[in-house]
């Protein structure tokens, strides 16, 4: 089970580099919009050509420029979850998925009544998409998708479309459909959030070229390049020098830190994300005075833009506090110094 | 009264509906067909072929008559290779009515064609690639269905425009009363005969008959009928 990737295209004032190997079953592609996610699903789907290089399922060569190798869509045998799943309007439930069934006619009837009991469409097969709600439509696209059994599932940012709680539910669906599900997945998003939860593996995407490929934790743990940390929702960035093997000062945050991992020779930039920072009491190793400079009220978070006379004058230190009720006032909570914990610190190129 | 009714040709009424029928057909088939050729070209030969194909739009149905009997005259290559190989003749004969008729209609079925196409979802088209449907099966259960309101109103808008064809018309096919004489021909001419009775039944009926093709394209396009009150 494999997906291999390596591909060149040219636009107008835009070109896709794309590079990746899976390992694992389900692999993400995090990137910010315009950055080429979709763009490179829809060449491993054949609906788009790229210039140069191949594409592999398994093996089996889709596309290779060099071998003059161009499958169609129709025989690449991807499945692909649209983004507004593209339904066909003017047909039924039931129509809809015996448009993605493959092989005897005779036995087409049977297999699509067994997917639309396997999806809980029951009853519904003479709707048409609209009058069905978002997390039906879902489930009627992903049968007509499965129904002809595909090697490999491509889903286009599955979730951008919806909020709140039907995001939830259909997020849950997802899960439960994925956990069944044998085949390899590759999965678009630019929510780093869906990206940790349905993404062993993951390729950031910056401007359409692969910023870096690995296992989903190691790479939220350990980005290695400071776009990739920015990428998986980083806020914290300060240039350093380096003092010593685990010890280096922070230039743009004016202190000095020890880091848990040695420093890598050719790390430039320290950052830490906004959640691990940890208020304190007591000045000590890696703390820094704690001066807000502006507060932001979340939902179950306070958000604080740390500013102290020490640090650059353009940088601020967002420190992202959980609260614990909604009556819980901030200014009460003020600790005198925040603490870097030196196993979160984050060294990068 | 009925008198009057009894001592009508209807000829003219046959010739226009049977007229607008076959140019209607041949503008369907045509008008859709371009329009997917259309779609598929370079933005510089669509933009280029799209021009032409819209002319007799906007030009006068005169001057279309004019390139029509240029082309089809007898005394011409065309009209004369047509006449000696297949013994087919256009000018002063029916099939003059309906050539003329589809020209002047074929853009209105065309360009409701294209916008209908246009229109629907490119991603349809490309869910159906990918669950191995053949381009033909997506044409014609995908592309088709979704794009029929805007297809049917560009028919029937052609319908419409041909059995009301004057200019090409008279000039390409004549006036020749059970032959080519269409009502549009007919009004004119009864009216320059000073004949304003039977003009004034042939306007009645032309009236008539568009109002049913505007509530029939009201009704296809489920215009009229769903449309939300924006006031």
């Amino acid at each position: 089970m494999s997906i291999h990737v390596n591909i060149e295209k040219k636009f107008k004032g835009f070109s896709l580099k794309v590079k990746f190997d899976t390992e694992s079953a389900s692999t993400g592609i995090l990137g910010a919009s315009g950055s080429g996610k979709s763009m490179t699903l829809r060449c491993i789907a054949g609906i788009e050509t790229p210039d140069r290089g191949e594409i592999l399922v398994n093996g089996k060569t889709l596309f290779d420029s060099e071998k003059k190798i161009n499958l169609r869509p129709q025989e690449r045998h991807v499945g692909y979850l649209f983004q507004n799943y593209a339904l066909f309007p003017t047909m039924t439930v039931y129509e809809n998925i015996s448009c993605g069934f493959r092989g005897e006619k005779k036995l087409r009837d049977e297999k699509v009544r067994d997917f639309i009991s396997r999806y809980h469409l029951e009853g519904l097969e003479k709707r048409v998409p609209s009058q069905l709600s978002g997390g039906q439509q879902q489930r009627v696209a992903l049968a007509r998708m499965m129904i002809g059994e595909p090697e490999v599932i491509l889903l286009d940012e599955p979730f951008s479309a919806l909020d709140g709680f039907l995001k939830d539910v259909l997020q849950r669906d997802m899960q439960d459909f994925l956990q069944e599900y044998q085949g390899d997945m590759l999965m678009v998003t630019h929510s780093r959030d869906e990206a940790f939860r349905f993404c062993r593996e993951l390729m950031l995407l910056k401007e359409g070229k692969t910023l870096t490929f690995g296992k989903t934790r190691d790479l939220f743990e350990q980005p290695g390049l400071v776009e990739a940390a920015r990428l998986t929702g980083c806020k914290n960035f300060s240039r350093i020098e380096k003092l010593g093997s685990r010890y280096l000062f922070a230039l743009d945050w004016g202190i000095s830190l020890r880091t848990e991992k040695e420093i890598p020779e050719e790390a430039s930039y320290v950052a830490i994300r906004g959640h691990w920072i940890q208020g304190r009491d007591t000045d000590g190793e890696n703390c820094i005075p704690f001066q807000p400079a502006e507060y932001v009220e979340n939902t179950f978070e306070h958000q604080y833009l740390v500013q102290t006379p020490g640090m650059d004058k353009d940088t601020v230190l967002w420190w992202m506090r959980p609260r614990n009720s909604f009556r819980e006032t901030e200014e009460r909570l003020l600790p005198e110094y925040l603490y870097l914990p030196p196993e979160h610190l984050m060294l990068l190129k | 009264m009925s008198e009057f009714i009894q001592e009508i040709n209807w000829s003219p009424l046959w010739i226009s509906l049977k007229t607008g029928a076959v140019a209607t057909t041949i503008t369907f088939f045509l008008g859709i067909w371009c329009a997917r050729k259309i779609m598929k070209m370079k933005p510089v030969s669509r933009a280029v072929l799209d021009g032409i194909l819209t002319m007799p739009l906007v030009l006068p149905p005169t001057v279309a008559g004019f390139f029509l009997l240029i082309i089809f005259s007898l005394r011409r290559p065309f009209g004369k290779f047509l006449l000696e190989n297949f013994d087919f003749k256009i000018v002063q004969t029916w099939k003059g009515c309906v050539v003329a008729a589809a020209v002047i209609a074929f853009p209105l079925m065309y360009r409701n064609a294209r916008a209908a196409f246009e229109q629907v979802d490119v991603n349809l088209i490309h869910a159906g690639q990918t669950l191995g449907m053949s381009d033909r099966k997506i044409f014609w259960k995908v592309i088709m269905p979704t794009a029929a309101p805007g297809i049917a109103s560009g028919t029937v808008l052609a319908f419409a425009r041909a059995i009301g064809e004057y200019g090409a018309t008279s000039m390409l096919a004549g006036n020749i009363l059970g032959k080519t004489r269409t009502v549009s021909v007919a009004i004119a001419a009864e009216t320059a005969a000073g004949n304003y009775d039977v003009a004034g039944f042939w306007v009645v009926v032309i009236v008539a008959l568009s109002f049913v093709i505007v509530a029939l394209i009201n009704i296809v396009s489920g215009r009229g009928m769903k449309s939300r009150r924006w006031i």
